[in-house]
């Protein structure tokens, strides 16, 4: 009667387990970072692209209207092909658009601004990275959309046409 | 006197690169234990992408600041979450993860000793 009871306990331990494992396997093994997130902004300290003067984050964000920011370089393929819908962005009023140009080359963002039109409210520098890890980037080009000073989502990877009439939608 | 110039400078050298190991040591360390995000399977101290060359800049620049190693973990969690450290904490998601092994060795345990009565008796 004891043996009974012990491996019959044994078989649905080991069925859970199974179970479990099973379940497991089937798990998608590739991080996926959540997008709908409510964070605040930031705190740091940067430079400007076309100053040498510095800025804090709490003088960039100082009103509650939209804030776009943008993490894009001149070296980066994908920021070439988001780069449109930057520039169809910049024609709405309530929104300001904030790039901060990542690991970059000056001369080269130059030709890259000269050549697809500069989109930009503000340019700050990113010359090592740190400011993007501030803001929980993975890499460029990545986008934030920010109202009332809370970052409400995040795009990872270039802007495409849902996403822009997503955008769209939330701004208006 | 030039002698006793001589080993004071040595002292400082010596003292300054002795500081300087402690931190690389620890720089090391802390790179070891954490994900690289965007590269599968590779610690930030393995991997040579941009991501991960930024996040070892900036536990460089936390640990000059002086920041310990919790500080420094508790900040890369907050920015991009549990995933980034390998050594998952014990919360109400990890209990299974944490305590099943142990589990295991107590039934198992107990399987061996009640066999060993059972063939005493």
């Amino acid at each position: 009667m004891k043996i009974k009871i012990l491996s019959s306990f044994l078989v649905i331990v080991f069925l859970l387990i199974f179970i479990v494992f099973y379940k497991g396997l089937k798990n998608s093994n590739i991080y996926t970072p959540d997008v709908d997130i409510e964070k605040d902004i930031p705190f740091f300290k940067a430079q400007f692209f076309n100053s040498s003067n510095q800025i804090k984050s709490v003088n960039i964000f100082t009103d509650d209207n939209f804030y776009i920011v943008n993490i894009w370089s001149s070296w980066c393929v994908p920021c070439r092909e988001e780069h449109s819908f930057l520039v169809k962005l910049k024609k709405y009023k309530n929104l300001k658009i904030i790039g901060i140009n990542y690991k970059d080359n000056l001369d080269n963002a130059k030709i890259f601004l000269n050549e697809l039109s500069d989109p930009y409210d503000t340019i700050i520098l990113d010359q090592d990275g740190t400011i993007a890890i501030e803001w929980g980037a993975y890499g460029v080009p990545e986008t934030f959309i920010i109202n009332k000073k809370k970052i409400i989502k995040k795009i990872i990877g270039p802007i495409n046409e849902i996403n822009f009439l997503e955008i769209k939608e939330i701004i208006q | 006197m030039k002698l006793l110039k001589y080993s004071i400078f040595i002292f400082y050298l010596l003292s300054f690169n002795l500081i300087g190991a402690e931190n690389i040591d620890l720089h090391k360390k802390i790179t070891k234990s954490l994900r690289c995000l965007i590269c599968q399977g590779q610690s930030v101290y393995d991997s040579d992408s941009e991501f991960a060359n930024s996040i070892k800049v900036l536990v460089d620049r936390k640990l000059k600041e002086g920041q310990n190693e919790n500080e420094i973990y508790d900040y890369l969690k907050d920015k991009y979450g549990e995933w980034i450290l390998y050594d998952p904490k014990f919360n109400e998601n990890t209990y299974f993860l944490w305590l099943l092994p142990v589990l295991i060795f107590i039934i198992g345990g107990a399987i061996l000793f009640k066999s060993f009565i059972i063939k005493r008796n």
